[in-house]
């Protein structure tokens, strides 16, 4: 065994990579995630408004912002399918158009609040010691301010506009990815592959974007997923409220918040946009969740 | 245990300090001039606009103003005066956070009091078509935020059943539909928790102990699963507290409530900065207290925190206590 030859080594290997191949771990996954029914139907809900929101022209024949002053507060029916608005707008369209907004700022912003995260996360938890202390409090002091006020201060000083929500939105969302990374940097770094690379005289970058970083893939993907879900709320909520995208840009939020004082005579420009937050919502929770049980089966519940 | 308690409600102080700071800063640094906006914009002589600027106290430098509404905080609980109307905030704050954090508890209340029942039933009776309902209803309801769940229920009990009023806290009646519009998504989730949390303790090898010595399922489930489900569940209520709170904020703007959120919405309309800061303040408080008290109450409930925070010199009289008894028995 230990005088194995150069040839009895490269058959072992190759022998390995066949193991590899066979069972690969994503391929696992992949498996485990189409046995969950939720998840799936997680999956289906955020495929289907992907191809909706991003294929918008495909499935509209109106413009988002043109008006037609003869067609207001058409019902649902053939013409329009959900309906025309106070100023005669297709509302589909302006679901359709303002899913992109929705879905584009919760991205960037997922995006934004998890390359800090895993940054400070990783720091923290790979050092440890007074750096993790102080990277730990003073996240703990931002996360005094509930998320939505934090938003809510951030995105009245910055102003309204897409890139500026998504800024507003990702400070508070900083603090969540933050400790996930730092919980899993930790109970990475007491593995044995980690000392190994340390004995062997690498250097701490090195353990932490070679040996650490790769690891800590899963958690980040669920983690992800979930907070799509939780900003769209947040986005919504702070368009609501007259920050956040606002008119003539359509988003659902801004789409429901000036449809509110029609509440008690034309119920379609209510309850569209309340059911795409709602699907949309649900859709990325479920895909999560999925996601987390296939990924890591023994968290599941 | 006092030492804990004391521990934690000084740590408050730091952080609330530096909340003030974060939230000055950020207001202090928004595109705007407040100035402009009482005196309206063209119609000022430079002298007016000096004399404005120091009445409010915004010719001094960042750190001046900084240091003076702290100080002012700290001393005198004064949060400064409404840069349009001219009344101290904290005044105006002081009739309104009442009737928030009224609606706030009541939300985190029902939250709870419907969540925690279903939850445990839906565990119990795993895999039944109650619990396939009551899983599917809370993930619904766990993705709505709270101002779609408030439109909804205006629309459903409001408009179309007329059944509840949708405006004003006049009787009991008004409150039903802000309050569970509050508690919002926190319903679905906490409900999902309570599931996962009862249906990890019933798996338990003490559970399953008590049933085999034949004991009555109804003391099974109330003396050993309830109370050590108990225990993390009082935990996550902490952190539903900051969303119930402020998913009561904009709930307050669709039914017309004068609490501290319809303020806040007014504020940042006018971009009155005292406002603004005081309000966020104010909330953030309420919820670190709030925070406080489910910890406070976790270290209660679960003897294991409470023995952490024994003091050695009473630990090491306890251990003695039960050598001696140890001894004694033999």
């Amino acid at each position: 065994m230990l005088l194995m030859t150069k040839q009895g080594q490269e058959k072992l290997a190759r022998d390995m990579a066949e193991i590899a191949k066979k069972k690969s771990q994503w391929g696992d996954v992949w498996k485990r995630l189409f046995r969950n029914k939720r998840g799936v139907l997680g999956m289906g809900i955020v495929v289907l408004l992907l191809i909706f929101v991003l294929g918008a022209n495909l499935f509209t024949n109106y413009d988002y912002a043109v008006q037609d002053v003869t067609n207001r507060y058409d019902m649902p029916g053939r013409e329009h399918l959900m309906g025309t608005d106070n100023y005669g707008r297709d509302i589909f369209t302006r679901l359709l158009y303002g899913g992109r907004i929705s879905l584009m700022v919760s991205m960037m912003s997922v995006i934004i609040s998890g390359c800090i995260g895993i940054a400070l996360g990783s720091i923290a938890g790979y050092f440890g010691g007074r750096i993790d202390l102080v990277i730990t409090r003073v996240l703990d002091i931002l996360m005094a301010i509930p998320a939505l006020l934090m938003a809510i201060a951030i995105s009245s000083a910055l102003g309204s506009g897409p890139v500026n929500t998504a800024l507003a939105i990702s400070v508070s969302g900083i603090p969540h990815s933050m400790r996930i990374m730092r919980s899993t940097v930790l109970s990475i770094k007491s593995n044995d592959f980690v000392e190994a690379a340390r004995a062997t005289g690498s250097k701490h970058m090195r353990i932490i974007f070679r040996h650490i970083l790769p690891n800590t893939v899963a958690p980040l993907i669920v983690n992800s997923t979930l907070q799509i879900g939780g900003n769209i709320m947040a986005i919504s909520g702070l368009s609501f409220i007259g920050l956040g995208v606002q008119p003539p840009t359509p988003e659902w939020g801004s789409i429901l918040a000036a449809g509110r004082i029609y509440i008690r005579d034309f119920w379609p420009i209510i309850v569209f946009p309340a059911m795409c937050i709602m699907l949309t919502v649900f859709g990325f929770n479920m895909f999560g969740d999925g996601l987390r049980d296939a990924l890591d089966p023994r968290l599941k519940d | 245990m006092t030492k804990y308690i004391i521990k934690r409600i000084l740590w408050m102080i730091p952080v609330l300090l530096c909340v003030v700071t974060i939230v000055f800063t950020i207001t202090y640094f928004t595109p705007g001039d407040p100035v402009l906006i009482i005196l309206g914009a063209g119609n000022y002589t430079p002298e007016a606009y000096a004399q404005k600027s120091a009445e409010l106290g915004l010719d001094k430098s960042y750190l001046g103003q900084l240091t003076t509404y702290i100080w002012n905080l700290v001393t005198k609980l004064d949060l400064g005066r409404s840069f349009l109307t001219n009344i101290p905030v904290s005044s105006e704050l002081m009739v309104r956070i009442p009737v928030s954090f009224r609606l706030s508890l009541m939300g985190i209340a029902v939250m709870v009091t419907v969540g925690l029942p279903l939850g445990m039933i839906s565990a119990l009776k795993q895999y039944s078509i109650l619990d396939t309902t009551l899983t599917s209803v809370s993930l619904i309801i766990a993705a709505m935020p709270a101002f779609v769940m408030a439109i909804l229920n205006l629309l459903i009990f409001g408009v179309i059943l007329r059944v509840l009023p949708t405006t004003g806290l006049d009787s009991w009646r008004n409150y039903i539909l802000p309050v569970v519009s509050a508690a919002g998504s926190g319903i679905g989730v906490y409900l999902r928790m309570t599931r996962t949390t009862m249906l990890e303790v019933i798996r338990q090898d003490y559970i399953r102990t008590a049933r085999a010595k034949g004991q009555i399922e109804r003391i099974v489930i109330q003396r050993h699963a309830l109370r050590n489900c108990l225990i993390p569940l009082v935990t996550v209520i902490g952190a539903f507290v900051a969303t119930v709170f402020s998913g009561s904020i904009i709930v307050e703007t669709i039914f017309n409530i004068t609490g501290m959120g319809t303020y806040l919405m007014g504020g940042l309309l006018g971009r009155d900065y005292p406002i603004i800061n005081g309000t966020v303040f104010v909330i953030c408080t309420l919820v670190c207290t709030v925070n406080l008290c489910v910890d406070i109450a976790y270290a209660f409930i679960d003897p294991r925190v409470k023995a952490q925070f024994t003091s050695p010199r009473k630990r090491a009289k306890i251990v003695k206590e039960l050598i001696e008894v140890k001894e004694g028995a033999n």
